[in-house]
């Protein structure tokens, strides 16, 4: 063996220049070998090819701004169709002269959603429980009024945006404490309760959201009393509730299941009772882990709420089909449903990072 | 807390057993009486139900009972796999819906695998772009409502197909057009079933052929081009037998006739829409599954692999599929039962599923609101449990044996 | 062959100016080696040193990017050829083992014997067992890998490599993953084939091992061999400023 020792300490040196910089770069990423060469080319090709006339209609060709159908003479995209309707859009046929009200929510709701999500911000603990208790009695008080002065608007005239995120909003916070009650139902030791909450949550997750739509539309006015009359929108409300319950109950599961056993021996050895334990000890953490898991599970029920649409209830979807099938906008069914798919995705989108960002930092954490 | 018999001698006999609570603080006979009054309470609440919907079932002069099925339905259905006109029974309505529903999610089962695992693969390319293109595609395509895609596919899209006269055609068998996607439909002689019984003949062939190929591998070593040798046989055999039976297969090729077709299959445009968007959908879902499933096979797995000298697609074969299919099948599958879970979607284009034509025309037409849903949810109740009864038994044969 | 060679020794690995950058950072600057054919080196130096990145260049599991490594008279280069046959002449062991956790003991041991050198299943299934014996672990060959101690996989990795017929072995870190109990049996197994004569390199920082074993041990400090000696000079009257505060480093635990 021979000895090749260099005593003094070599300095650092720049990688060659055949290994850094764009072309290096590109060298690796996209021209690796030959096959690989000519897929980039033919994608790069076919790229353009699709990106370049979807920009002209959309952006270039596209008209803005007008009063009606005649202002679209550009030939590319009638974006004048969606400034038009854009209030019927966002609330659908609430009245003109309340529509501050759904701004003012709307307003509330960005800063507690801000408050929860950015770090750093102090009293977590309180924003907490105002989301979840006192900013749904502000929100419904301020949207149906009868009170305080303010008229009643009845919730047929609730719609557009407005609409769905009522129904997601409602839909996950009033499944929550379902959800966490079949949970532990389910990691029960009583069979009883365990075989209960194991068909609930079972039945649901096995059956289409539609159905039980159908379901909550047909059925409910039948399982109650004579002449009880319930709301439309309350009705689709109860059956999404306990659609996502059964989700939601599967979620928080897991996160019981990861809580180490350690946890519940040390809360049983301080002399906690069950609910105290679950309470004090178990929830606290299993809740942090799933955070990621329920934020992912709202974003299916966002989807989800689109289905109202077939039982009759006007959410964005559904004002957005109602305008462009109206005849002074017929054929801008293209425009509506980009408009429609943008809301939905920057909304999932930005729900699917934030999910991400705090699955990371749970990793980095444990 | 402490137990007041402690004590360091031995216990007299062994049969001494912790005394007894009183009852109320026995967890045991807690729990016992907590389930009872739980139940008792459901008892009540079903009771509730089930006396309020007798009444007003009563009141509208609907009769329960599943009699309703014999009954002829009086309406039409735009597609359907079996004989049926409007003189056929709701029970029939019912058998074509079920029908439609299975064969959307069938076909979607199929395209969203091909068109998932491809993007998936495409994920986890060295290309960048490739790689970035597939990301695109994925990000974009599962943060949009499946409705809204079915919807944009059927309303904004295929009304921009022209009508029948003047058809996108291709080699003049196959027309695109506004009414749908019209192709030659197979008419097949009687001597074609020879050809049939030669795929099935080729296939036995094919797995025999594999099995002896792998005998005669792990006796001498030597390796055979299984793949290629399996095509061939799959393809050659039953060629030759179709040719030497005389091309018994006829193809009925659409003609314009008017403003429609005749002859050839038209598949109606709700379920090309349907299969469309469903097929998108559920393929990107599946996309980052399998791009997961092979990033959860940890990097050592290959390098141990290439230092033993195996290449890269014997490494995939042999180390890494096998590990990532625990993580992908199970996935997988619950993709596939929401695949069938949003076939029911198609109510909203109307395209005739089990939804559509049972829970939603035969409710309106017979009112037996009971009855419906609950046949309808019954069977994709009975769809979950057997797809999930199979995961459990994958599960169970497929977990890595741990301390 | 050997016996052509037998007045000169034959080099088994060479390393020559061998450099390499993960992105900016220079991992490995001129680094220059010749081990001989049954030669035992044992490398050592902090961690972020290059020792890792070292060896794993010797079977292309890291590419270098200028200089020259040629391993049994072959270059090792984007020749996919060359590639092949010099990871059938050397065999690894990991840090973390890394058996298949979806193939039994054997079926480990015979995966690559099978299907690269296409030997018999029988064949190769006697090779197996017959190695097995050798790290002494012959009555776990149908059991998992997820079912044997840490200690234990690590004898079956060395076993896998075995299987090959190596000429030559690296060892990364084989015994840092392990639990204190267990690294006395994995080492025993490497110092059984040290005697056999086998060529090795080893990283590792485990003294008793080196001692025993190795011709020479190596220090590598910031991509670079600044220190050379046999083991007793080495540990005994270490030159270098940086290799004297790394041993009272390890002798400091």
């Amino acid at each position: 063996m021979q000895a090749f020792i260099t005593r003094e300490t070599l300095p650092s040196l720049p990688p060659p220049s055949t290994l850094k910089g764009p072309i290096a770069w590109m060298r690796q990423n996209l021209f690796s070998s030959v096959g690989n060469s000519i897929v980039t080319v033919v994608l790069v090709l076919g790229i353009l090819a699709a990106l370049i006339p979807f920009i002209n209609w959309a952006f270039i060709k596209a008209d803005w701004i007008g009063t009606s159908r005649d202002d679209c003479t550009s030939g590319g995209a009638c974006w004048v169709f969606v400034y038009v309707h854009l209030k019927l859009f966002m609330v659908g046929l609430y009245p003109e002269s309340e529509v501050w009200r759904t701004i003012l929510v709307g307003a509330i709701l960005v800063v507690t959603m801000a408050g929860l999500m950015i770090k750093g911000v102090p009293f977590k603990k309180y924003i907490q429980i105002f989301a979840l208790i006192a900013f749904p009695i502000i929100a419904f008080i301020l949207l149906s009024g009868g009170a305080f002065g303010l008229p009643h608007v009845e919730t047929n005239f609730w719609g557009g945006l407005l609409l769905t995120l009522v129904i997601a909003i409602v839909g996950i916070v009033a499944a929550f404490p379902l959800g966490i009650l079949l949970a532990l139902g389910r990691r029960s030791s009583m069979p009883i309760v365990k075989a209960i909450c194991v068909v609930f949550i079972e039945v649901w997750r096995g059956v289409p959201l539609i159905t039980v739509l159908f379901m909550s539309s047909v059925m409910l006015p039948l399982f109650l009393p004579e002449g009880m009359e319930i709301d439309k929108l309350l009705r689709a409300l109860v059956g999404i509730t306990l659609f996502q319950s059964a989700y939601l109950a599967e979620v928080v599961r897991s996160g019981l299941q990861a809580i180490p056993k350690g946890q519940y021996e040390a809360a049983n050895a301080l002399g906690l009772t069950y609910w105290q334990g679950m309470y004090k000890v178990i929830l606290p953490q299993a809740l942090k882990i799933v955070i990621p898991g329920i934020v992912n599970s709202f974003i299916s029920l966002f989807k989800d709420t689109s289905l109202v649409l077939i039982i009759g209830l006007f959410d964005l979807l559904a004002t957005i089909q109602g305008a462009f099938a109206s005849p002074k906008w017929l054929g801008y069914a293209i425009e509506g449903y980009l408009f429609a798919a943008l809301v939905y995705w920057v909304f999932c989108f930005g729900m699917s990072r934030y999910s991400q960002r705090v699955e990371r930092s749970l990793k980095t954490t444990h | 807390m402490a137990d007041p018999n402690l004590s360091a001698t031995p216990p007299q006999a062994i049969s001494t057993l912790p005394s007894k609570p009183p009852f109320w603080n026995d967890p045991q006979k807690r729990a016992l009486v907590f389930q009872i009054l739980l139940v008792i309470g459901i008892g009540l609440l079903l009771w509730f139900i089930f006396s309020n919907t007798l009444h007003n079932l009563d009141k509208r002069g609907i009769k329960t009972g599943f009699d309703f099925l014999d009954r002829p339905a009086g309406f039409g259905i735009t597609q359907s796999l079996i004989p049926y006109t409007e003189a056929s029974t709701f029970g029939r309505t019912f058998l074509v819906g079920l029908l439609n529903t299975l064969l959307v999610a069938g076909l979607g089962i199929i395209f969203a695998t091909l068109l998932g695992f491809a993007v998936g693969v495409a994920r986890l390319s060295k290309n960048w772009l490739i790689s970035r293109v597939a990301l695109v595609f994925i990000e974009t395509i599962r943060n949009i409502p499946p409705l809204l895609q079915i919807l944009f596919w059927y309303r904004a899209i295929l009304p921009l197909l022209p009508g029948p006269k003047d058809s996108i055609s291709l080699a003049e068998l196959f027309y695109l057009h506004k009414r749908g996607f019209t192709l030659p439909s197979p008419l097949f002689e009687p001597a074609f079933i020879w050809t049939f019984w030669a795929v099935i003949a080729a296939l036995v062939l094919a797995f025999i052929m594999s099995r002896w190929a792998k005998a005669r591998r792990e006796k001498t070593g030597q390796q055979f081009p299984v793949v290629w040798t399996a095509v061939g046989i799959i393809l050659v055999l039953p060629l030759i037998t179709f040719f030497l039976t005389g091309s018994p297969l006829n193809w009925d090729i659409p003609a314009l006739s008017g403003f429609n077709f005749r002859g050839g299959l038209t598949v109606i445009p709700e379920l090309t829409a349907l299969l469309l968007a469903l097929s998108i959908y559920t393929a990107a879902f599946i996309a980052e599954i399998v791009r997961s499933g092979i990033e959860s096979v940890s990097k050592g797995q290959s390098e141990a692999a290439a230092s033993l000298g195996l290449r890269p697609n014997r490494t995939l074969q042999l180390v890494i599929i096998p590990q990532a299919m625990r993580v992908i099948i199970p996935q997988l599958t619950s993709q596939y039962l929401n695949l069938t879970k949003n076939t029911s979607l198609g109510v909203a284009i109307g395209y005739p599923d089990l939804v559509n034509v049972f829970a939603g025309t035969t409710l309106n037409q017979t009112g037996q609101a009971v009855e419906i849903i609950f046949m309808t949810m019954l069977v994709y109740l009975v769809i979950s449990l057997v797809i999930s009864l199979f995961m459990n038994w994958y599960n169970k044969r497929m977990a890595l044996v741990e301390r | 062959m050997e016996t052509a060679t037998q007045t000169k020794p034959e080099i088994a690995v060479s390393l020559r100016d061998v450099n390499k950058w993960y992105g900016e950072f220079h991992v490995l600057k001129n680094v220059n080696l010749d081990v001989e054919r049954g030669q035992r080196i044992v490398i050592c130096g902090p961690s972020g040193s290059g020792k890792s990145t070292m060896i794993r260049c010797i079977n292309r599991l890291e590419e270098h990017q200028a200089g020259q490594i040629i391993v049994d008279g072959i270059e090792l280069n984007n020749d996919l050829k060359n590639i092949d046959q010099i990871r059938r002449e050397v065999g690894m062991v990991f840090q973390h083992f890394n058996l298949f956790p979806h193939l039994t003991v054997l079926e480990n041991c015979c995966l690559a014997p099978m299907w690269v050198r296409k030997i018999p299943r029988k064949e190769a299934e006697a090779t197996a067992m017959e190695y097995l014996e050798r790290v002494k672990i012959p009555h776990q060959a149908k059991k998992f890998p997820g079912q044997l101690s840490g200690g234990q996989q690590q004898r079956v990795a060395i076993a896998r490599s075995l299987c090959m017929k190596p000429r030559i072995m690296l060892f990364d870190e084989p015994t840092s993953a392990l639990d204190p109990e267990m690294i006395k049996e994995v080492l025993d197994t490497m110092i059984e084939l040290a005697e056999s004569g086998m060529t090795m390199l080893c990283v590792t920082h485990e003294m008793g091992f080196a001692k025993t074993v190795a011709d020479s041990v190596i220090f590598m400090d910031a991509g670079q061999i600044i220190e050379m000696n046999t083991p007793d000079e080495f540990f005994n009257h270490p030159q270098h400023e940086r290799s004297k505060l790394f041993l009272s480093q390890i002798l400091g635990h």
